[in-house]
């Protein structure tokens, strides 16, 4: 894990969701992948793994305004579980 | 490192950091809204509300309603609002500018309601030269009445009305209603954007400012033609929404600005771009000699 | 200042003393004329007027314009109006104010103007001047009405209203003080969270209502009932003791007023009952008049549509007949021969013996 870096990150209100899909391919480090599990409405939602460089494209494109983007002053990298 | 390894994101994070993209635009009262998976019409919104804010003319803005599923923001959007007939938001907005107009007056519509009802008051708006701008949403299809062919939907494209495509030699052909109204004297910015991926977002959002600026500068009317996706439209999964919207309107109702500092650009004209462009991508090496 | 001045043009300046600031039509006759006096007024004192290219543009435009709390018209002939409908019952359900003239030709348009060719439960207030004077007083209160009650007013006049010289003197006329239109769109409340949003579908801001059309369309009709209960106007001549009364309205009714006050002078026991507001209808006013009267007249310059609401007014008080017709001219703008008085003495006369009138 100590290979990977975050410059960025987001925050998702995964119970807005309605799953479909759109930020997967749209994340262009692809560290956005679907959950297995459902929120309340029974949508799976999107999951982060270290990589984000905080570029937003996830916002662009989510139509239920789930994603807020942030960029990290200093590049994070993974091995510490700390955000 | 182990690819399940999931991060929290419930939470803002405590390192330095800064906010590059918010949760919602700050016009945008609440994120509640019952519009399909994948719907590619709340992306545009939140362009739209973005570019109000940072021209700040929040304090200043008339936005009027078409009847389509954007409708449903009316009650979320924190602008001053009057909801049109379908078809009617040009003319409404018109009366709306005459009485104010030192005011930003937008109309919201899809393709139904500009293209269809609506087309005889876009294009005299737009011949009046009414310093509005109109935001077309354009996926090709009534999508709230359940995905019927509209005045843009594509030759070929299936609606629940062309089952086996659009047949142009028994539905009609489609319209390039930014061709339409860019030719027009009145017109002074005409512009057809995408929100199929991220970068075309951001495109259409440079768009957007620029229509309203031309507005601020009362140079005339202006119009804003987003292509967006309706997965549920196009009996599609939501995921191929995108490709789809590439693939197939797409290709017929080509990016890219159509009349911007006086200059006029055709929709077959950016279509041979477009063209030469992917000419040149899949074989570089004879570009290369060419030069 | 008294001046000797085309109906069209009374009407446009009686708009403009009453404030109105916007004005969209489409030309046809003969509602034209009060399309050219607008055109030509309105800039000179600040507001605009313009030559839609459709009926459909011209009253979405006048929704704008009354949107932003500005005092707006549109108008047409029956014909044109009838292009508006839609959007007329929407401004109604928006609650937005908005003045309406029909230059009609003739008077078949009283179903359209009172029941209306738009969908829903929907309502307009309907004046009907019989002269020019009375139209520039008429002009006005349809504006404080619009104001007052939030809904479209709609005036009824007519090709010789539009096109007969009358003297008159146009001064603005205080109908009182009215409630500040807080809920006009100006532009201003974005980003407070109290943005304004004008809506016919019983959309709100509010996140507890969002979408309610039934409280909207329960609201409407209670407007409506106060309406009905507050804003009947109507003119009544010798019906304390007539017989026979006769109904008309608009410029019919100004014929029929002359022919039975010229029969009472001599002695005839005729009466008249003249509605100036056809919606709300003077339903009390005409069953009062009923009472007494051994037949209820109609006289209207069509097949016969006002008379339902005089035989609901009468409610089998008296014998409820009617005495006008189809009449016009080749052009079909409803100059016709009926409008006579001649004519009209002799069908009073034949229906005070109880003689079928041809209609």
């Amino acid at each position: 894990m100590a290979d990977i870096t975050s410059r960025g990150t987001v925050t998702i209100a995964t119970e807005s969701c309605k799953g479909c899909d759109l930020c997967i391919p749209a994340c262009p480090p692809k560290v956005l992948s679907m959950s297995e599990d459902v929120n309340a409405m029974g949508f799976r939602y999107p999951k982060l793994r270290p990589g984000c460089t905080g570029c937003g494209a996830c916002a662009l494109v989510c139509p239920d305004f789930c994603f807020e983007v942030f960029q990290y002053e200093a590049p994070v990298t993974h091995g510490a579980e700390t955000r | 490192m182990s690819t399940d390894t999931f991060l929290p994101t419930d939470v803002p994070p405590t390192r330095p950091s800064h906010k590059v993209e918010q949760l919602k635009p700050d016009l945008l009262l609440h994120t509640n809204h019952h519009l399909c998976p994948g719907c590619g019409e709340p992306l545009v919104l939140r362009e739209l509300l973005e570019v109000v804010t940072e021209l700040g003319a929040a304090e200043r803005t008339i936005g009027v309603a078409g009847i389509g599923c954007y409708t449903a923001f009316s009650s979320a959007i924190d602008l001053d609002l009057i909801q049109a007939l379908h078809g009617r938001a040009p003319s409404v907005a018109t009366g709306a500018k005459r009485m104010l107009p030192d005011r930003l007056v937008f109309t919201l519509q899809g393709d139904g309601d500009m293209v269809n009802e609506g087309l005889q008051e876009v294009i005299h708006t737009a011949a009046r030269g009414e310093s509005i701008t109109c935001v077309l949403l354009n996926n090709g299809v009534f999508g709230e009445t359940g995905g019927h062919m509209t005045s843009t939907t594509v030759i070929g494209q299936r609606t629940k009305n062309t089952l086996e495509g659009r047949d142009g030699s028994y539905h009609g052909y489609p319209i390039l209603i930014g061709d339409l109204l860019a030719q027009l004297e009145g017109t002074v910015y005409a512009a057809r954007g995408s929100v199929h991926n991220a970068a075309a977002v951001a495109s259409t959002k440079r768009m957007l400012r620029k229509a309203f600026e031309s507005q601020l500068r009362g140079q005339g009317f202006s119009l804003v033609e987003v292509l967006t996706m309706c997965p549920t439209g196009w009996f599609i999964p939501t995921a191929d929404g995108p490709g789809y919207l590439d693939d197939v309107l797409g290709t017929v109702h080509i990016t890219g600005e159509l009349k911007a500092d006086g200059k006029l650009v055709t929709t077959a004209e950016l279509r041979a771009r477009s063209q030469e462009r992917a000419r040149r991508q899949s074989a570089p090496g004879q570009e290369a000699e060419r030069v | 200042m008294q001046r000797l001045i085309e109906g069209s043009e009374a009407i446009a300046d009686a708009a403009v003393a009453a404030g109105c600031r916007f004005f969209a039509g489409y030309p046809m006759t003969p509602f034209t004329e009060l399309l050219e006096h607008l055109a030509r007024k309105l800039p000179e004192v600040g507001g605009t007027c313009i030559n839609a290219e459709s009926e459909l543009e011209a009253v979405g435009m006048a929704w704008g314009a009354a949107a932003t709390g500005a005092r707006s018209a549109t108008g047409s002939t029956g014909q044109g109006l009838a292009l508006m409908q839609e959007s007329f019952s929407e401004m109604t359900l928006a609650g937005l104010p908005l003045v309406i003239f029909n230059m009609s030709r003739g008077q078949a348009d009283y179903f359209q103007s009172t029941r209306g060719g738009g969908h829903g439960d929907y309502r307009h207030i309907v004046l009907a001047p019989m002269d020019v004077p009375e139209a520039t007083e008429l002009t006005q209160l349809a504006f404080h009405l619009a104001d007052r009650w939030r809904n479209p007013v709609l005036v009824y006049g007519d090709y010789l209203l539009a096109h007969t010289y009358e003297s008159v003197e146009i001064e603005p006329i205080d109908y009182g003080t009215l409630p500040a239109k807080d809920w006009a769109v100006d532009g201003s409340a974005g980003g407070s969270g109290k943005s304004r949003l004008v809506s016919s579908l019983g959309m709100s801001k509010d996140p507890k209502r969002s979408v309610d059309p039934e409280s909207l369309w329960k609201d409407v009709a209670k407007r409506h009932r106060e309406i009905e209960a507050t804003e009947v106007r109507v003119e009544c001549g010798f019906t304390e003791d007539a017989e026979l009364v006769v109904v008309a309205f608009g410029t019919a009714a100004k014929f029929v007023r002359y022919v039975v006050r010229q029969m009472r002078e001599q002695g005839v026991p005729v009466g008249y009952v003249r509605p100036i507001s056809l919606w709300p209808f003077p339903y009390s006013a005409l069953a009062e008049a009923a009472e007494r009267a051994t037949r209820v007249a109609v006289f209207e310059i069509n097949a016969g549509q006002m008379i339902d609401d005089v035989r609901l007014s009468v409610l089998g008080r008296a014998p409820v007949v009617a005495i006008g017709g189809i009449s016009t001219d080749a052009s079909g703008f409803g100059v016709g021969r009926l409008l006579d008085t001649e004519i009209i003495r002799e069908r009073i006369e034949s229906a005070l013996k109880g003689q079928e009138v041809p209609v």
